[in-house]
């Protein structure tokens, strides 16, 4: 395999891995799950360090998905109590746990070369030259980890795809047919967590967190069908992978800088020529509709002209 | 109709629940005939719909029981189809109407499994029986709210359950279409023999359709066959006088 194609299908199977979760955020008014998660990692790499005083990725992973479980766990029980609404939640957990890691760090770490670009995040460009020995064949460690959390997050959706539309679209019937909305929403959030940090591992955070959200909200602009829009976030993230790649090498620049931005710009095509929910449309209908009421309008005062 | 009183389809005894330090209902006694048609009457904030999430153990209470044909509620859930209050669903979510009706089947197929063919028969007769086979591939926003009230009572139908309770069904849905939907409601007590108990703020339709009547203001006022239940006084105590003087009152249309 050429490094090219390793490093496209690295992106492609995590954007496929967070594209399947990421609607279901969307939907459930929690899109910055992701972002939170990139910031809570911080204390279990404190925490990973401290206990086995090693930055060895394989620890590091460990003490980040602790962390991030706590993370998305605390948002959703903080929503739970009904005190606070989905986007406070969030914005009060995750600077919580990155100010504990601040703290960590320079109380138990301040000699050393600790932060997250350093421990967790990964740098996509590398990916090639990340290889894994499985038995006498060389793989590719980042192709074969996102591939395995993308074929896991799939078979979780498509066996609690019922449990998810019905929790996501109307929790308090589903309350009454006892599907329980809490159970489903930890479910989904585990998998958000799981898969957020093993991502951060293989692509980075800036590329975990715009194809978690970016292709999911732009395949809701797109179709009026859930599973439709589940798998046009998914289409959304390859072509992200392939047209970043492409125009990372074109201009020499950073290639998951170049991937977010093809999935923004798809974002922004999408939100302008969407045929249903686009602002286009909506400027034409709206067109069309002001001048059938001004055509009736005239025709009822011409009416009127003539009869009088 | 001569509603059974033998076993009750929904029964309540001293139920309490609180929000913080207010009680949202204070020890309410309250019977619902099996075969007929009830509703729960009572102003804005007299717990009318904390009743129903209560009595059907979709909210915790701090005393007393329900009882649901005669069992204990959380274990009878299986008969009853529950529509709550509309006010809580994205209308924006990608949901076709049928993607919302074959939620009715959802509990007898039960987890991780897949609806059957015959319960996707079953979401086809609900659909054809309100009337909303024409838009069964609709987005759930695109229809009006007389027809998305009508997709809800489907996936009620398609529950087949002996008690259906509706949390304000008829909020945001013109005469007609309520008419509509009563009488269908109507037919279901009267070929199928189910219950229903209904959140209703419309004291007019409460007198012409329904059968029995809680009159409910955190307390329970009067509970009974509507025409011995309505009386003036019991009005008068559960909105106040105020309220039944004021023309624009719910109280106001019928009171002599």
């Amino acid at each position: 395999m050429s490094d090219a194609m390793i490093i496209v299908l690295t992106a492609g199977l995590t954007a496929t891995a967070l594209a399947l979760l990421g609607p279901f955020l969307v939907l459930r008014r929690v899109a910055l799950m992701g972002d939170a998660v990139s910031h809570a990692v911080l204390p279990g790499i404190v925490a990973a360090f401290l206990v086995f005083q090693t930055r060895a990725p394989l620890v590091v992973i460990l003490g980040a998905a602790a962390f991030a479980l706590i993370c998305v766990l605390a948002i959703e029980a903080l929503r739970g109590t009904g005190l606070v609404a989905s986007d406070a939640a969030i914005g009060l957990v995750f600077p919580a746990l990155f100010a504990l890691g601040v703290l960590g760090i320079h109380r138990y770490a301040a000699n050393i070369h600790l932060d997250l670009d350093s421990t967790i995040y990964g740098e996509i460009a590398f990916a090639p030259f990340r290889t894994l020995d499985l038995g006498g064949v060389e793989v590719v460690r980042s192709v074969l980890i996102m591939g395995v959390v993308a074929a896991v997050n799939l078979g979780l959706i498509t066996l609690l795809w019922k449990e998810l539309k019905v929790t996501s679209f109307d929790p308090d019937f589903a309350r009454s047919i006892r599907f329980s909305p809490t159970v489903v929403a930890r479910l989904l959030l585990i998998a958000v967590a799981v898969t957020a940090v093993t991502a951060f591992e293989s692509v980075g955070a800036i590329l975990v967190v715009a194809l978690l959200i970016v292709p999911a909200a732009a395949a809701y602009l797109m179709t009026d069908r859930l599973v439709a829009m589940v798998a046009i976030a998914v289409a959304i993230g390859w072509v992200s992978s392939v047209v970043g790649y492409a125009g990372a090498v074109e201009v020499d620049a950073s290639i998951a800088g170049a991937m977010g931005l093809t999935a923004a710009v798809i974002f922004g095509i999408a939100l302008l020529a969407s045929p249903r929910h686009g602002l286009i449309a909506r400027a034409v209908r709206r067109a069309r509709t002001r001048r059938a009421v001004e055509r009736a309008l005239a025709e009822e005062r011409g009416a009127q002209g003539a009869g009088a | 109709m001569a509603p059974a009183l033998d076993i009750p389809a929904l029964e309540v005894a001293h139920l309490t629940v609180s929000y913080g330090s207010t009680p949202a209902l204070w020890d309410v006694d309250a019977t619902f005939p099996s075969g007929a048609m009830s509703a729960i009457v009572g102003p804005n904030g007299s717990g009318k719909s904390t009743l129903i999430a209560a009595a059907l153990g979709l909210v915790p209470s701090d005393s007393g029981r329900s009882t649901i044909f005669g069992r204990p509620a959380k274990e009878a859930m299986r008969r009853v189809a529950y529509v709550p209050q509309r006010e809580s669903v994205d209308w924006d979510f990608p949901i076709t109407v049928r993607e919302v009706v074959e939620m009715g089947r959802y509990a007898e197929a039960g987890w991780l499994r897949r609806i059957s063919r015959s319960d996707r028969a079953i979401v086809d007769g609900a659909i054809e029986r309100v009337g909303m086979a024409p838009y069964s591939r609709r987005q759930i926003g695109q229809l009006s709210g007389g027809q998305r009230q009508r997709v809800f009572i489907a996936r009620a139908l398609a529950q087949e359950a002996d008690l259906l309770v509706f949390d304000e069904p008829f909020a945001g849905v013109d005469a007609r279409t309520e008419a509509a939907l009563l009488s269908l409601l109507a037919q279901l007590r009267d070929r199928e023999g189910r219950s229903v108990v209904m959140v209703h703020h419309d004291l007019q339709t409460v007198r012409s359709m329904v059968d029995w009547v809680l009159l409910l203001n955190v307390r329970a006022i009067a509970c009974g066959p509507v025409a011995s239940t309505m009386t003036p006084d019991n009005l008068r105590r559960v909105y106040g006088a105020a309220d039944i003087g004021a023309p624009a009152a719910e109280g106001a249309a019928w009171v002599p």
